[in-house]
């Protein structure tokens, strides 16, 4: 906002708009949409976890299919995810949280995908051998092998599809949706700036939020050697902008 | 007596399922002229947010190689601007350029550097070392080092970016319609906002796959012309 009044203004107006509790606790305040928006979000990963895990460790385990997973991952990329929200509200289930949870419940399913193929392709094929010397069914190699070695990149996916869909999620605002992203559409209709602002702040603090708590859990959760992850992040060399499976488009 | 009641009842059926095709050719000719107007917004927008990235990216990634404590920041702030919503960035921005394209413009060119950065710095920073060393000792100046080894080495990571860039923003272009500045996402509200209207939300949302696949491919033949030497490996 360096232009000087007009967007301090702006500011000043999102913080009053933020500060008055009458916005947050009154019938579709931010309390109401924030939970509304949480509920679909977890719906929809839930949903593609669902589809896309036993998939991918199923591609992953017999090698099959990377090409399908690359491509899903690189066209998913190509198509707006207003579209989609738009299309599944025109077919027969009809516009509400229905509609919004499958379609970002589908955008969901790529990076998971892809993401669990990888982690099973990467696990070191003398360990999965020594495995089934050792007598290990496939079932055994696969649930006790190989997904404890996947698990680090499974959870990348899940992290990554999960701080997508919150994100998108405000995108079901635009086409008469649920959720935080109301207060913006709501504010440009109204050419209130100040909620426009108040409403971009919760959506950005909300999106940055769930990666921080995803990273942490996902930090909690992996076994090994614990580093830091804000640590490691500075110290990393650039990784190049993932289509999901690390390969670019 | 039941004739007529049937009748009846076939006449308010008839009219209750007014048809809402998924495509409709006669819709794509009869509104050429704004479909074309929308589409050619899409692509100025497009072109500009990856243009102007590119411009901003290449000097910050070369800046990051060259110190490590520069290196750090940008990607952290290129991680946290990636996190926040599309939808957000914009009514970030609308209130000071208000309801026009600048203020998409804006959004996008932001989302790109961030994709762009990183790629340009991953290209940098794998040029091998010895091979600059070598053209040192050959009396390269940095200039000429930069031009000559740096910028071919890391081309094919450099067009990768720019693929990956051109696609997703083609992808973003459509949130732009929070500021009425949505390119062809203009028809998907369009026709959501006209009673649910099939035609026209399939033809835009369809026109943006397209426009896409379309770019990724143009992209990947300006990079085999541009790759002369890569080439002749793969054949």
């Amino acid at each position: 906002m360096g232009t000087g009044g007009a967007g301090v203004n702006r500011l000043g107006d999102a913080l009053r708009y933020l500060n008055d509790p009458f916005n947050w606790t009154r019938r579709d305040g931010i309390l109401d949409l924030l939970v509304e928006h949480l509920r679909i979000s977890a719906l929809a990963v839930l949903a593609a976890m669902v589809v896309a895990v036993p998939v991918g460790m199923l591609l992953g385990h017999t090698g099959r299919g990377g090409g399908f997973t690359v491509a899903l991952s690189n066209v998913s990329r190509a198509v707006p995810t207003l579209a989609l929200l738009t299309v599944f509200a025109v077919t027969p289930i009809g516009f509400g949280p229905t509609a919004t949870t499958i379609a970002l419940a589908v955008f969901a399913v790529p990076p998971m995908l892809t993401n669990t193929y990888v982690g099973f392709r990467g696990v070191d094929r003398d360990v999965v051998e020594a495995s089934r010397a050792m007598g290990f069914s496939e079932r055994q190699v696969a649930t006790r092998v190989e997904l404890p070695l996947a698990m680090p990149l499974l959870m990348t996916g899940v992290r990554t599809a999960a701080v997508q869909v919150v994100a998108t999620a405000t995108l079901a605002a635009l086409v008469a949706g649920g959720g935080l992203g109301r207060i913006i559409t709501l504010g440009f209709r109204q050419q209130d700036y100040g909620a426009v602002v108040a409403g971009a702040i919760l959506v950005a603090a909300l999106a940055v939020l769930t990666e921080v708590a995803l990273v942490a859990v996902s930090w909690a959760l992996t076994p090994g050697q614990k580093r830091l992850p804000f640590l490691t992040a500075r110290r990393a060399s650039p990784v190049p902008e993932p289509t999901a499976a690390g390969v670019p488009l | 007596m039941r004739s007529m009641l049937n009748a009846v009842d076939g006449a308010v059926l008839a009219a209750d399922a007014a048809p809402n095709p998924w495509f409709d050719l006669s819709y794509v000719t009869d509104n050429r002229e704004s479909i074309l107007r929308l589409l050619g917004e899409h692509v100025r927008l497009t072109v500009g947010a990856v243009v102007l990235g590119a411009l901003i990216a290449l000097p910050l990634a070369v800046l990051a190689r060259r110190s490590r404590w520069l290196a750090g920041p940008v990607l952290v702030s290129s991680t946290l601007i990636y996190t926040i919503p599309s939808l957000a960035m914009f009514a970030f921005v609308a209130p000071v350029t208000g309801l026009t394209t600048t203020t998409v413009l804006i959004g996008l060119v932001l989302y790109s550097l961030v994709i762009l950065v990183r790629n340009f710095l991953a290209g940098l920073q794998a040029v091998p070392a010895e091979v600059r060393e070598a053209a040192r000792g050959m009396g390269y100046g940095p200039t000429r080092l930069f031009w000559q080894v740096d910028l071919p080495l890391s081309l094919p990571a450099f067009m990768a970016g720019i693929r990956v860039a051109t696609v997703s923003t083609v992808a973003l272009v459509t949130v732009g319609v929070i500021v009425g500045h949505g390119g062809l996402g203009q028809l998907i509200t369009g026709g959501f906002a006209a009673n649910f209207y099939r035609a026209q939300i399939v033809t835009g949302a369809l026109g943006c796959v397209l426009l896409a696949l379309f770019a990724d491919l143009l992209l990947s033949g300006i990079e085999r012309l541009l790759t002369p030497w890569a080439r002749g490996v793969r054949a």
